[in-house]
Order: structure tokens, then C-alpha cells, then sequence
């Protein structure tokens, strides 16, 4: 069912921007991290584009609701969002990575406004994220707090604090999504060190959870919008990479930089 | 800038001061809360809790989350003190402290509990002497160490109302007043607790007392040394500290790591602009088993400990 103010066309034009610039970025610095960008795209346009409140003029108002990037080192996906949302113009993507660029290789909130938090080692972001939600139930604010994790970032231990504490307070307000893509830097995240069953761990800290194809927009939205009464964990199933044919579901591409060939093949793949 | 308080007689524990300053801050900005790993006793935060139950979020024992909420609290506008032993604070949570407070430069205050040797006998798994080294290099994180009951809460009332990232090392050991007229607390500035032009005697927290100790000793030897009050130990006060230098001599003491704490700033800064004999008194890594007053001793934090390393340094430069 198409309504008049349906997000999802407005998403997967943004997403495709956000892919396009996000590659020719990682493509003129020869650096970056594009397979946990193109995994993690969808995800992040639907926030920005249709569930999220902000005002990227006044990025430090209260009452706004966070995004945090935990699986700092995709700043590919990150930059082109906060661009997209017009916190910034879109000629700072130009200098990403150059010396003393705001475009660091990981965010840093005191160079870039819609930036939350510093985050690059893994497993910071999540405890930050659930401070902000604690801060909110303090306040009585009605703010929520999105934390993206990667998969295997799951392996560090203070994503489980975090998820006590987040359980043990019931923040509601706070949502969680994994990048469920499977692989990480090296392998598969399975043969390294599984984290199945994931959604049974997750009720097990008291959370809800969702599962949810995270390159579907409209799935995202319903995902984002489901009631609860405590924290809430969306395991978004994804393709690292995707988008790219030759990338989809390559470790390799983790931190793989492109040719000018392949720039020029993903450049006719993502139309 | 407050003065400091006529002598109150006798021993006395900062933690009291602490929370006392803790709470009239408290009560008079309701932004400010605290986050603690379970450590609610050992940082004397009961009456706290009390007058303030929904402003103490107690993660439980797990550091680094509870370093990681302090971060987040203050996104969302609230100024935090984290409050734990500093052992963990600064040892377990580290790239926290690093990366979500001092590079993302968030308004949270760290406050170490119980640092240095204070847990004495329970070994240098809860000693907390290298917290100055790992975190004297973090940029924009200031490292405080109030000295005595009057200097806690000043400490304390100048951090919650500061900007920034704050590191408040506090002690539970016992420690007399510190009775100098004039004595004014203001980070970044050293206090010259006693004047002397033959030696130079730096020291922070619960080893200023002792200082003064052995510099009255040192005098009924003909010798006047100065001595320092280096409560900030980032940033140092580099003018103080070269001052101190053109003495001739100097003594750093520290209940800490003789590697990368007060000496090894003041060595680093010395050595590359008024090159002087530096004399480290502090503990050279672990310690055997002992009680507090023991180690002080055994290493020489002490009246007779501070004396001799100052006639040490004091024939190193005439040599």
C-alpha cells in the first residue's frame, strides 16, 4: 500500500546516494571501510529519512533522538547520512580522510556536528548509547537512543554490560540494531566466535527483539515502530557489501579499497 | 577563590569532605548525578543515595559500561561523577576513559576512589599507582589531587561546575589539615605551601603533609627548602615547576609509580628547559605485601624518607 508521505521512495533514493558517494569517497582516499558501509546503508537512511527526530541546525537541542555508530569505522555510511540530513555540506565528503579533514577515519563529535560520540574501538558505543537513554528516563524525555553495532563487534564484552544494565533499567526508549551481516574482518563470524543463537541471548538480558531484513526500508519501519516495554533489539539480517555484486559477501571487502575498474563497475551496479 | 579553613585538630578521611561537597552540589543543580560499579559504601555515597535515590545509577560491578554511561549521561545533559576505586576506573576501563571522555571530551568527572597503596595488604591488583602515568597523556582530561579535607571540596565544587573532563584522585588514607595562611586552590596553579632557595620539594595528595614534615626537619640542618603542593598534575604548572628548578635541586613525592606520574612530568619538562637533579619518591612498580603505613615507610614516603632524598639531591647538583 503506497500513501502520499510513504517514506520508503525517499529512503531508497537516499540510500543509493549514500552508496554512490560513499564509494567514490573510499575510491579518491584509497581507505576506508565499504563492505560495513553498503551493509549497514538501509538501516541508517530509514532512521534519518523515516523514523528518526532531528533538527540539523541546532544539533545540540535535548529533545532530539540519537544515532549512535558504535561500528565506528564505517564512516563511509555515517558521513553521507549526516550529509544527506543536511547537518553538513556536501563538499566536506570531499576532504574524507585528507590531513586535518573533520572526515577523520573514525567520528569525532568535536569535529562534526550529528556526531554523538567518539567511537573507532569497538564496543563503546552501545554503553554510550545506553547512558544517553538512562539520561532521558531521567529527564522525562521522550528522545530515543539508536545504536548501531556490527555483528562481530558483539564479541566485545562491554556490549554485554550494556545489555544487563539496558535490560535490568527497561529503557524502552533505547533500540539496538545489529548489522547481522556474518562476517568480520577476518572470517564469518560464526567460525570465529559464534553468536547464535542471538536473539535468544538478547531475551535472555530482557529484551524484546525483531528480526528484520535490513535492506528492506518498509520491513525497517515496521521493525522500528513495534510496541514494547523494554529494550529493543533489532537483528537486522544484511549483506556486507551489498549492492556491489562483486563486494556482496566478501570479508575481503571489509577494508578493501576499489580499483578504478571496479569503481567504474559498482558505479553502473548501483543505479 | 575560597581560603583555606582554620586547623581542625587530629586525622581526617577526604570522603567525608567528598560527599558532603558532592550533595551541596547536588542540591543546588539537579544536573548532577552519580554512576558507580556496586561502589556505593566505598565511596561513602550512602547519604547520597538517600537524599537523592534517582541520581545514583549503580550499573553494577562492570567497569567499563559504567565508564561508557558517564559519557552518555552527559550527551544527554547531565554532568556525571563516575565514582569508583580508581584501580578499576582507570585500569579496567582505560580506552573508556581514553576514547569516550578525554578524545570525545565529554563534561564527566572520574573520581578514583581509595587510590594509590590505600587498600594496603590486598596487593597491587588493588593499588592504584600507575593511574598518573596512563592518564597524565590524555588531552583534555584535567587530574587533580586534592591534598587534605578542604582541598577535596574544593576540588569537587570546582570540577561540577567546570567544562570538561575531570579526573579527582581521592584517598581514604588519614590526613592532617594543611595549614598555610594565604592557601588558595586553583587548578593549574601550584601552591608554594612553604618558601627556600635550596631545594625543592613537589608533592600531591597524601604526601604534602609529609613534605612539610621534612622540610621543617631540613631546616634545623640549615637547609630551607620549598615545597610545592602539586594538586593538578595535568595540566602541570610549568612555571612553578621552573622556578622550583633554579633551586638547584628537586624532590617529586607521590603516593604512585616513580615512572610516568608528578616525577616523571616534572623530569620531562626539567630536562628540556632547566636541566636539575630530580629525586623520585614514590614506589618502583608492585609492592610486597604490607599494610599502608608499612609501604610508606619501606619507600620512603615519609618525613626522614622525603629528608634524605632531598640532601641526595641536593649533593647530585653539587657535584
Amino acid at each position: 500500500m503506497t500513501q502520499l508521505n510513504d517514506p520508503v521512495p525517499l529512503i531508497r533514493e537516499k540510500a543509493l546516494w549514500m552508496r554512490r558517494r560513499a564509494f567514490r569517497m573510499v575510491h579518491e582516499a584509497q581507505l576506508g571501510h565499504p563492505g560495513g558501509d553498503f551493509s549497514a546503508t538501509d538501516i541508517m537512511a530509514t532512521l534519518y529519512f523515516g523514523v528518526m527526530r532531528f533538527d540539523p541546525k541546532r544539533p545540540d537541542w535535548a529533545e532530539r533522538d540519537r544515532f549512535i555508530m558504535s561500528k565506528g569505522h564505517a564512516t563511509g555510511a555515517l558521513y553521507t547520512v549526516l550529509c544527506a540530513a543536511g547537518y553538513f555540506p556536501e563538499d566536506w565528503l570531499d576532504t574524507y580522510m585528507q590531513p586535518r579533514s573533520r572526515l577523520n577515519g573514525h567520528p569525532n563529535r568535536n569535529y562534526l556536528p550529528g556526531v554523538e560520540t567518539n567511537t573507532g574501538p569497538l564496543g563503546h558505543g552501545f554503553p554510550v548509547a545506553v547512558g544517553i537513554a538512562i539520561a532521558g528516563a531521567l529527564s522525562g524525555s521522550d528522545h530515543r537512543t539508536f545504536v548501531l553495532t556490527g555483528d562481530g563487534e558483539l564479541q566485545e564484552g562491554s556490549n554485554w554490560e550494556a545489555a544487563m544494565v539496558a535490560g535490568h533499567r527497561k529503557l524502552k526508549r533505547l533500540t539496538l540494531i545489529v548489522d547481522r551481516n556474518r562476517l568480520q574482518q577476518g572470517a564469518g563470524t560464526e567460525e570465529t566466535s559464534g553468536l547464535d543463537p542471538l536473539d535468544e541471548k538478547f531475551r535472555a538480558f530482557g529484551w524484546q527483539v525483531v528480526e528484520v531484513n535490513g535492506h528492506d526500508p518498509a520491513a525497517l519501519l515496521a521493525a522500528f515502530a513495534t510496541p514494547t516495554d523494554r529494550p529493543m533489539c533489532l537483528i537486522a539480517n544484511t549483506v556486507k557489501g551489498k549492492g556491489v555484486s562483486f563486494m556482496e559477501n566478501k570479508a575481503s571487502w571489509h577494508h578493501g579499497v576499489p580499483n578504478a575498474e571496479q569503481f567504474a563497475q559498482a558505479m553502473e551496479e548501483l543505479v | 577563590m575560597a581560603q583555606a579553613a582554620p586547623k581542625a585538630e587530629g586525622l581526617h578521611d577526604c570522603r567525608e569532605a567528598w560527599v558532603a561537597a558532592l550533595e551541596d552540589c547536588a542540591a543546588a543543580d539537579r544536573r548532577i548525578v552519580v554512576v558507580v560499579n556496586d561502589s556505593v559504601g566505598s565511596s561513602k555515597l550512602g547519604s547520597f543515595q538517600k537524599k537523592f535515590p534517582d541520581r545514583l545509577v549503580n550499573v553494577g560491578i562492570a567497569e567499563q559500561v559504567m565508564v561508557g554511561v558517564g559519557a552518555g549521561l552527559a550527551n544527554g545533559g547531565c554532568i556525571p561523577f563516575v565514582s569508583a576505586a580508581s584501580c578499576f576506573l582507570t585500569g579496567r576501563s582505560l580506552e573508556q576513559v581514553k576514547a569516550d571522555i578525554a578524545y570525545a571530551n565529554f563534561n564527566v568527572k572520574l573520581v578514583g576512589q581509595s587510590s594509590g597503596v590505600a587498600y594496603g595488604e590486598l596487593g597491587p591488583t588493588h593499588h592504584s599507582i600507575e593511574d598518573f602515568a596512563w592518564l597524565r597523556p590524555l588531552t583534555n582530561l584535567t587530574v587533580i589531587v586534592p591534598a587534605d579535607p578542604w582541598e577535596t571540596a574544593e576540588a569537587v565544587k570546582w570540577a561540577a561546575a567546570h567544562e570538561g573532563p575531570v579526573y579527582l584522585r581521592l584517598s581514604r588514607m588519614p590526613v592532617p589539615d594543611i595549614v598555610v595562611p594565604g592557601r588558595t586552590f586553583q587548578p593549574g596553579k601550584a601552591q608554594v605551601l612553604r618558601e627556600g632557595g635550596d631545594v625543592a620539594i613537589l608533592a600531591c595528595g597524601t604526601t604534602v603533609h609529609l613534605a612539610l614534615d621534612a622540610a621543617r626537619a631540613l631546616a634545623g640542618e640549615g637547609i630551607a627548602a620549598r615545597v610545592l603542593n602539586m594538586h593538578t598534575i595535568n595540566p602541570l604548572d610549568d612555571e612553578a615547576v621552573l622556578a622550583a628548578a633554579r633551586t638547584g635541586a628537586i624532590v617529586t613525592v607521590e603516593e604512585a609509580s616513580v615512572r610516568g606520574g608528578l616525577g616523571g612530568a616534572v623530569a620531562e619538562l626539567t630536562s628540556a628547559h632547566e636541566p636539575v637533579p630530580v629525586e623520585r619518591v614514590g614506589f618502583p612498580g608492585f609492592v610486597p605485601t604490607g599494610s599502608v603505613d608499612w609501604l610508606f615507610t619501606e619507600y620512603g614516603l615519609s618525613q626522614d624518607g622525603i629528608a634524605a632524598a632531598a640532601r641526595r639531591a641536593i649533593a647530585r647538583n653539587r657535584k
